[in-house]
Order: C-alpha cells, then sequence, then structure tokens
C-alpha cells in the first residue's frame, strides 16, 4: 500500500486525554496552518467532563477552501493510550500514525497497510525538563515541533504564534520554543523521508480572513446590534457567547468614570434569564441571552409570554446533542421544531441561521432590529460546532452608517403626533395593515401611552377580554404579523447549478447551518460525476419567497440535516404543505459534525433508489428517483 | 373584564404637590371579590403614591399570576403595567430596571405566586438587592385556582376546604432578611394607618424592600380556623411599633423624639420614625430582626411593622456598577465601537 500524498490536502486527527492541556497545542498546529495562507478547519470532539475520558481534535486542510467535516483520517497524532487501538483502526488506508514510542504499540496494532511513526514523546519531554506539571503540558508541545518537520509547517510561524501567545508571560514562551525545537529535531533526525504530506505557503487563497469561533462573533454582533442587558445561565455550549459579550463589554462599553453601558446577570436559571431579557425589552432596551437546549426548554413558558404580548427578545441558541441532557459536548441541529413552535398554544417564533461566524456576527446583529421590527421573539440558530469551534471566515464588517431600526416604537412626541395625525393610540391596533402594531415604552408619556402588557387575552386597547371575537382578531393579527415576517427575513443563498442542457433540473438539495459546507463539497463531487443538484442554503425560518419557489422548482429536493427526526422538514411540509414524497431527508445525528463523505454516499444512494441502511421513513421516501 | 372609572372629578378635589389629583392614582374598578384584602392594598398603594406625588408614568406596576397580581389593573392607571406569567414577575422587573434605573418599581405577587412556583425568581431578586417595591399580598392560599393551601399556610391552619394544614410554612420576611432583602416590614391589608407610611418608606428604599401583607381571601380562606383571617390577624397581630414616615421635604415632628425611637435615614434623606414597642428592637439589626419573629411566633402572635431597615443599601445597579445614566436612553454613538474598532479586532484574529 502505497502511503497517501498529499499537499495541503489532507485530515488530521489528534487524540488527546481531556485535561492534558492538548488544546493549546492543537490551537497552535491549526493557528500556524491557518498563517501559512492554507485553509484549514479545525473540529474539537470532546466529553462532557472535565478531565481524564478521551478527547479528539480533528483538522481538516483543504487548498480549494472545504472546510466541512470530509470523513476519513489520514493521520493520527494518537497519543490516548485508552483509544489507541481504535484510533488505529480509524485511519486510512496509506495513512500515518504517529505515536509516542516510549512504550511499544499494542499487539492488536498490526496492519500493514499504514506507516507508524514513534516518537518518544515522554522520554523526550522527561529528559528535557523537571517541572512535573509543566512536562505534562509541553509533551503536546514536543509532538507539534515534530509535526513541523514531518509536515513542513514553517518553524517561525509556530515561534511567533508562541511569543504573542505568552506575550505577557515572555518566561513561559521559552520553554515552549525548546520543546518545539525537541520535537523537530527528533523527527529531523529519525524521520527524513517517511511522510509525504506537507503544507506548502499559499499567498491567495485566504485573502483577509479571520479564525475565529462563532460564539465569540455572535457575542460582537450583539456588542455592535446595540444589546445593553444580557440575563443568562451557564450551559454548555453557549456560555462562551456571554463570557465573550463580557469581555468586549469590558474594552468597549465603559463610560469615561468607569462605569458600564451594559448590564450582564448571571441569573438563577434559563427562566429567569429570558425574563430579563423580555423586562428589559419592554423597557426599551435591547436584551439577549444565549442558551442551548435544555435551556430552551425552561424558557418555553415565556417565548409564549413574548409571543403573545409581544414584546422582542433575542436569545442565541447553540444547539447540542438532545434530547434531555443528550450529550452535552456534541453537536446537533434538534432544536428547530421545539425553537419554532416553543410554548404552548399557537405561538410561531422566528429563527436565523448563521452558518459561519461572519453570519453569527451579522444575524446576530440583525435579530435586535428584527425582533424589535416584528415585536417578537427572535432565535439565532447557532450550534456547537459553529459556536465552539475556529472556523475561517470573512472578516467581520460594520456599515458605521447604520442605525438601530427600533421598529415601530413611539416616543412621547411621536404618541402625540400619531394621535393628532391618525386615531386613539391602542397598543395592539393594526394601523398599517401588517399585523405590526405601535408600542410604547414606560415613562414615555406623562399622560398618553402607559397600557397594561399581559400574557392573558387583551384587546386592541389591551385590555383584558375573554371575547372569542377580540381573541380570534388578535391570533389573526399575529398570524398576518407573521406572514410580514416573511418579507424581512434574510434571504436564502441559491446556486443553479443546471447547464442549459439541464435546465429544468429536476433535483435540488436544502440544507442549512453547518451543514453548508461539507453539502456544497458533495454536491461539486457529484457534479464532477455529472450528477447536478441545484443548492439553497436557508437563513430563516419562516422562509421567505424565494426558499419557497426553489422547493416549487424542483421535483425531489434533498433536505440534508443533524437531527434524527428530518425537523427542517417536518417544518417546511407543515407550513408550506410540500407533498411529503418531494422532501427526501439526509440526515445525520451521531453528534458529530456531518461529513461529505456521508453526504455523497447518502445522495448516491438515494439517486441510485437504494434506502440506505436506516430505516427512518424519510429515508425511504423518494427512493425511486 | 377590566372596568374604567368615570373621569369626572370633583373642582375642590385635592392636588399633591405635583399637582396630580388622587384619582390620578387608580386604576381600573376591580373585579375582585368585594372584601378582598388585596383591594385595600390596591388603595394603600394609590394613597402612598398620590402622597408622595410620584408621577403615575415614571412608576412601572409588575406582576406576576393570581388574584393578588391582578391588582395592578386597579392602581395607577397611568402607568405601564405587566402582569407575566406565574412566579416569575421578579426576572420581568430585573430586566426593566436593568434598562431603566430612574422608574419606580413596584412588583406585586401572591403567597402561591412567591412562596412556591416563584421561589427561586423571588430569592434571587433579593440576593441581587433589585431596587423595587416587591409586595407580597399574602393570604396563605390561592385565590385564583380557588383555595388551595399555599407554602405560607400556617401548619393546622384551615380554609374553607377545612383541611387543616398539614406541612410547615415559609415565613417570606425572615427569608428575606436571610436572603439579603435591605428592607422587610410586615403588615395588614386591614391597617391602613400602618400599610401607608410603610409603602412610603419602602418606595423610597434604594434596594429591595421587602412588604409581605397578610391580606384575606374572604372567598377561601376567611375561616376561623384560618390563620390568615380578618379575625385571627386583628386579634393576634402585634406591631413593633407606630411609624411615621417624613419625605425630606418636611420638617421632623419633634413628637417621636421622646420614649423608645428610632430614626432611619434612607439613602434619599427621607427619615423613617420608629416609635418603638420595646426598647432594645433596632430595626437595623439583621440578626435580631430574625429573632424578633421568631420570638412573636412563639407568642402566637403574628409581628408587623418595620422589622429590617439597611439604610447603607446598595441596589443591584450599585453592585456591577452601571453607568448613573438609563441603558434604554444610551444611543448607537454610546454603544456601537464602530468598524474601525471592529477592523482591529479582525486584526487580532490573523
Ligand atoms: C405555570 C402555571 N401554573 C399554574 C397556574 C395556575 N395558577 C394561577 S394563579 C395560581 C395561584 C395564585 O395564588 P397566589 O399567588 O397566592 O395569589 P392569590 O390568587 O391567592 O392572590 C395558580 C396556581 C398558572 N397560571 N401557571
Ligand atoms: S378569591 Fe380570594 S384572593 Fe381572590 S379575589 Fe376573591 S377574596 Fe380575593
Amino acid at each position: 500500500m502505497e502511503p497517501i500524498q498529499s499537499t495541503n490536502d489532507f485530515v488530521i486527527r489528534f487524540a488527546n486525554v481531556n485535561g492534558s492541556g492538548s488544546a493549546s497545542a492543537n490551537n497552535l498546529f491549526a493557528k500556524a496552518i491557518f498563517r501559512m495562507g492554507i485553509p484549514v478547519s479545525p473540529k474539537n470532539i470532546f466529553p462532557s467532563n472535565i478531565q481524564g475520558l478521551p478527547t479528539w481534535y480533528e483538522v481538516r486542510v483543504n487548498d480549494k477552501g472545504n472546510l466541512g467535516r470530509r470523513g476519513g483520517v489520514d493521520m493520527m497524532v494518537a497519543t490516548n493510550g485508552q483509544t489507541l487501538v481504535q484510533d488505529y483502526n480509524e485511519l486510512l488506508p496509506g495513512g500515518y500514525f504517529f505515536y509516542d514510542s516510549t512504550r511499544p504499540l499494542f499487539d492488536e496494532c498490526d496492519r500493514d497497510d499504514i506507516v507508524e511513526i514513534g516518537i518518544p514523546l515522554t522520554q523526550l519531554t522527561n529528559d528535557a525538563f523537571t517541572n512535573p506539571k509543566l512536562r505534562q503540558l509541553l509533551k503536546n508541545i514536543v509532538y507539534v515541533g515534530a509535526l513541523s518537520h514531518l509536515l513542513d509547517i514553517e518553524f517561525t510561524v509556530l515561534t511567533d504564534a508562541i511569543g504573542q501567545q505568552f506575550r505577557k508571560k515572555p518566561k513561559l514562551a521559552e520553554p515552549n520554543i525548546q520543546a518545539l525545537e525537541i520535537g523537530r529535531d527528533y523527527a529531523k533526525k529519525h524521520f527524513n523521508e517517511s511522510c509525504r504530506l506537507s503544507l506548502s505557503r499559499r499567498e491567495n487563497i485566504l485573502q483577509d480572513s479571520i479564525l475565529v469561533d462563532g460564539n465569540s462573533a455572535a457575542a460582537l454582533g450583539a456588542l455592535y446590534g446595540g444589546a445593553t442587558v444580557a440575563g443568562w445561565y451557564p450551559i454548555t455550549p453557549s456560555t462562551s457567547v456571554i463570557e465573550a459579550f463580557e469581555r468586549f463589554s469590558n474594552i468597549h462599553r465603559l463610560e469615561e468614570d468607569g462605569s458600564k453601558k451594559v448590564a450582564i446577570l448571571q441569573a438563577e436559571d434559563e427562566l429567569s434569564a429570558l425574563g430579563m431579557v423580555i423586562g428589559a425589552s419592554w423597557n426599551g432596551s435591547r436584551a439577549f441571552t444565549a442558551t442551548s437546549g435544555p435551556g430552551i426548554s425552561l424558557m418555553a413558558e415565556f417565548l409564549g409570554l413574548a409571543y403573545f404580548a409581544e414584546v422582542p427578545a433575542v436569545v442565541v441558541n447553540v444547539q447540542r446533542t438532545g434530547p434531555s441532557t443528550g450529550m452535552p459536548t456534541r453537536t446537533q441541529q434538534s432544536d428547530f421544531i421545539a425553537t419554532a413552535y416553543a410554548s404552548h398554544g399557537d405561538t410561531k417564533n422566528v429563527l436565523l441561521i448563521p452558518c459561519d461566524p461572519a453570519e453569527c456576527f451579522e444575524l446576530t446583529a440583525d435579530a435586535f432590529d428584527l425582533a424589535e421590527r416584528l415585536q417578537t421573539p427572535v432565535l439565532v440558530m447557532s450550534d456547537l460546532d459553529l459556536g465552539m469551534n475556529d472556523h475561517i471566515s470573512r472578516p467581520f464588517v460594520w456599515d458605521d452608517n447604520r442605525e438601530y431600526d427600533r421598529g415601530k416604537t413611539l416616543t412621547g412626541e411621536e404618541l402625540d403626533e400619531f394621535e393628532r395625525n391618525r386615531e386613539r393610540w391602542g397598543r395592539y391596533l393594526d394601523v398599517d395593515g401588517d399585523g405590526i402594531c405601535y408600542r410604547t415604552i414606560p415613562g414615555a408619556h406623562p399622560t398618553r401611552g402607559s397600557y397594561f402588557t399581559r400574557g392573558s387575552s387583551h384587546d386592541e386597547y389591551a385590555a383584558y377580554t375573554e371575547d372569542s371575537g377580540a381573541y380570534q382578531r388578535a391570533m389573526l393579527r399575529l398570524d398576518k404579523k407573521w406572514q410580514t415576517a416573511k418579507t424581512m427575513m434574510p434571504e436564502p443563498h441559491i446556486k443553479f447549478r443546471s447547464t442549459s442542457a439541464q435546465a429544468g433540473n429536476p433535483l435540488g438539495a436544502l440544507f442549512f447551518g453547518t451543514t453548508t459546507h461539507s453539502a456544497y463539497e458533495a454536491i461539486d463531487r457529484l457534479a464532477e460525476e455529472r450528477i447536478i443538484i441545484d443548492t439553497m442554503r436557508l437563513r430563516s425560518f419562516p422562509c421567505p419567497q424565494p426558499a419557497v419557489d426553489f422547493i416549487d422548482q424542483h421535483e425531489i429536493v434533498f433536505v440534508i440535516e443533524q437531527n434524527r427526526d428530518a425537523q427542517m422538514r417536518t417544518l417546511l411540509i407543515a407550513e408550506y404543505g410540500f407533498h411529503p414524497d418531494k422532501l427526501v431527508s439526509i440526515l445525520n445525528f451521531d453528534g458529530k459534525p456531518i461529513t461529505a463523505d456521508f453526504i455523497t454516499e447518502s445522495l448516491k444512494a438515494k439517486l441510485a433508489g437504494r434506502t440506505g441502511t436506516d430505516s427512518s421513513p424519510h429515508l425511504a421516501t423518494g427512493g425511486n428517483v | 373584564m377590566s372596568y374604567t372609572r368615570p373621569t369626572f372629578r370633583h373642582p375642590e378635589q385635592q392636588k399633591n404637590s405635583k399637582g396630580y389629583h388622587r384619582r390620578d392614582y387608580e386604576g381600573a374598578i376591580s373585579t375582585l371579590c368585594a372584601g378582598c384584602g388585596h383591594d385595600s392594598i390596591s388603595s394603600a398603594i394609590v394613597q402612598a403614591c398620590f402622597e408622595m406625588a410620584i408621577e403615575p408614568h415614571r412608576v412601572a406596576k409588575l406582576s406576576g399570576i393570581g388574584c393578588s397580581s391582578k391588582t395592578p389593573a386597579y392602581f395607577l392607571g397611568k402607568s405601564h403595567g405587566f402582569n407575566s406569567v406565574h412566579g416569575r414577575m421578579p426576572s420581568i422587573a430585573t430586566g426593566a430596571n436593568m434598562a431603566n434605573r430612574d422608574l419606580l418599581y413596584i412588583g406585586v405577587s401572591g403567597d402561591g405566586d412567591t412562596a412556591s412556583i416563584g421561589m427561586g425568581q423571588f430569592a434571587h431578586a433579593l440576593r441581587r438587592n433589585l431596587n423595587m417595591n416587591y409586595i407580597c399580598m399574602n393570604n396563605g392560599c390561592y385565590g385564583l385556582t380557588k383555595g388551595q393551601d399555599s407554602a405560607t399556610a400556617d401548619k393546622g391552619s384551615a380554609g374553607k376546604k377545612g383541611k387543616p394544614n398539614p406541612f410547615e410554612s415559609i415565613d417570606l420576611c425572615e427569608i428575606a432578611i436571610q436572603l439579603g432583602a435591605s428592607f422587610v416590614a410586615r403588615s395588614f391589608s386591614g391597617d391602613k394607618q400602618q400599610l401607608v407610611p410603610l409603602i412610603k418608606a419602602a418606595i423610597s428604599h434604594n434596594g429591595l424592600a421587602f412588604l409581605d401583607v397578610i391580606s384575606p381571601c374572604v372567598t377561601f380562606n376567611n375561616t376561623d380556623r384560618s390563620t390568615k383571617s380578618y379575625q385571627y390577624v386583628r386579634e393576634h397581630s402585634e406591631a413593633t411599633g407606630t411609624f411615621d414616615f417624613i419625605p425630606l421635604q418636611r420638617e421632623i415632628l419633634t413628637r417621636y423624639d421622646e420614649g423608645a425611637t428610632q430614626t432611619v435615614v434612607m439613602h434619599d434623606g427621607s427619615t423613617l420614625l420608629l416609635e418603638k414597642l420595646e426598647q432594645e428592637f433596632d430595626v437595623t439589626d439583621q440578626r435580631r430582626s430574625v429573632d424578633k419573629l421568631e420570638e412573636a411566633k412563639e407568642r402566637g402572635r403574628v409581628l408587623t411593622g418595620v422589622i429590617y431597615v439597611n439604610p447603607a443599601s446598595k441596589d443591584t445597579h450599585d453592585i456591577i456598577e452601571t453607568t448613573p445614566r438609563p441603558l434604554n436612553s444610551l444611543t448607537r454613538e454610546d454603544l456601537c465601537p464602530g468598524n474601525d474598532a471592529l477592523e482591529k479586532i479582525n486584526n487580532s484574529l490573523r
């Protein structure tokens, strides 16, 4: 078996022990590749404990810019004895198994189709460093040093990154650089010709891209979007949204006397977190919270209140694996139905779906405008993969002329003007016929515009009523507002790939969020085999008209999502009445980011008329395409 | 359905210093049962706000769910109100207060709302010392869902359904003191003399002022075996003393200066004058206050009046050091760092 040979196109996976300090070494590795101008996509696959369990870090390098997961592993860096045999066997034929040869490999590790690269990491580290705590951390840096030789990482890029990381503690930079050198020198001496995977600097691919995680980006979106109140409760994987928001606020939201132009309160639970958001929004601040599935369950009651009483609220939902506590540190797109219809009664919520950090920033900032324009909750549907992993992204841009759109919020003078020109103001009067009414903020006017906000049935003047007519009018107006919302949603990204010969292509694919990158790659691969599929990346629920048209225009639309129950497909059928046979599901729900290999194979299987191994009814439908 | 009152005003009706009539502080006509204690509390709130010349539109009134939580509809009709969901008034009040620290926040809740479903939110609003006036209309039962025992029903106390409550009760004042409320008082809806000055003092307090007001439910819990009935409270209540509340503008009367008195100066300079029944009762001593409540209970008495005050109280905004400007008044210029700053952030990510 020939060893795999490739420049700037491979997958490397690090198998580590959680809590052993591998994260910073692995990040250093990915950052160095990014700084060499090469597209790189690192993903943490980690357990929900703090220490001791296995954790993996998978880095994809791809010159073509395909940054979803590919599937398969070309090189394994195995430092975890617990998973060594599993890791060994997961390597692709022709791949490279990099391990700590201080001890011999287990007998079960017996393949002749891979290349074994043994480097005595423990021994090298123990020989060089005496401090036991430091030894553990530096062992990881030693393997990065060895990889720098094996894969041709520019050494100065690594040492610069270390220098930057320890800017404030230069004493710590020294042993790190020494560890890098130890690894590099050992590899140089013993493995001159053994690895045919390599990295080579690129000048024109990444342009001005940045490398950042989605949660920091969402936090920046909230900062730029003008959020002044955040109520929150810790939950993986959303906690870092608020941590980053606080970090940015401590720099950008200070008065000259040091007081803060923001209130961030850690609530006692998610009920309270969303309550704070609703109270603050009702009182004219922009407010948000960040949470994940279990938090959404608790927030359901308040989401219903905000929907029915028409109070803006922004929630960043960084989805993780459900149901219940599920796999807290694994990724999924499985909160769509729960959020779209969160709360009892006929409740419908607006969802925005970012696919990369730039969109986390933009859509979170937009969410505040939309929530105020529509006077309703808006949920930004991120996920663990997007939120907690670094991604290459367009840089963040802000239009300095952009004003905050406060929607139909009347100041005291505007209220006077309103009553002079139109009619007596009523909180729930649909003056413009778009279902959106004019609101006032407490304290805005000394004698007019006060009203009672309540979750129980109310008439146009906000008075409590159990009159069926008034109740139905309110519910129908809310539905009208929902129709109006469709015209405000971000456009889907549609790519018609049909050449003229194939005009009227019957095949379309629909995906959203983090599925996007692997989906594009899979569909590009199929195009090389002359299977042409048009694509649409959805960015919101409700869907704007072009999204509905796209589905109408194709005979079969593959709906690719990361959950068991085809939640987006269900929403599409329920809301737009599409025939179920038209929407064919491709579903990944193993808790790991979906791969291009999986999508390619599944699409091929569907197209070949096979139903695949899954017995799900969604997989079975449309099997005769 | 709420009925609005006619707007007719007697020409000679008294005005307060801001030019408002008492009627400007009223709300819709109550739909609670005739004789419900909650209505008396609403009227005490009206009286206190009128006398203090609070501008009605500078008040936000918030509540949870229950008969008690309906009352904000029946006072301060010119204020914005928020009737939230069961037990969650404190978080709504917290957010609202964070958004605009300049308004007066009056939160109304019931004992079911506060001591059961909302216990968590209640506790945390206390420990954050949110600047609000939190009034629990405590009838020892669930009125709106027809008379079930609440967590404040005394052990052995029995309402209309006749079964004595087998469980220990929760004393909200004790909990409030222990969790960090900086003003705690107990009163009785039937004692306007005491209630009105207490509400006034609570309004001028900086931080969470908790008022536990025993407010009999005439329909479900006004039996001769209930410890939250009119008759029981009248017969068993024992005040810490008599009070007067003196806003900053008014001269302090000398009549309290003799005997066992205590003067508490509130953060805005107004004064709470307490003519104490017992010499050693110091309402600023947190531990003694809890003891006092327990001692009264041992004697089968319901202690009313000011129970604890911390005049040096710091509210949530003071604690988290927010700007003195209301957050909801900040503009894009105040809030948005602009594209240059963003470009710097981009550079740090390359
Ligand atoms: C989540 C939820 N659970 C239950 C209820 C039903 N409920 C309405 S009011 C109430 C109790 C009210 O009791 P209390 O707070 O003591 O007020 P009161 O009516 O006695 O003044 C209950 C249980 C509800 N509205 N929401
Ligand atoms: S049921 Fe009880 S608490 Fe409710 S209004 Fe009637 S008397 Fe008051």
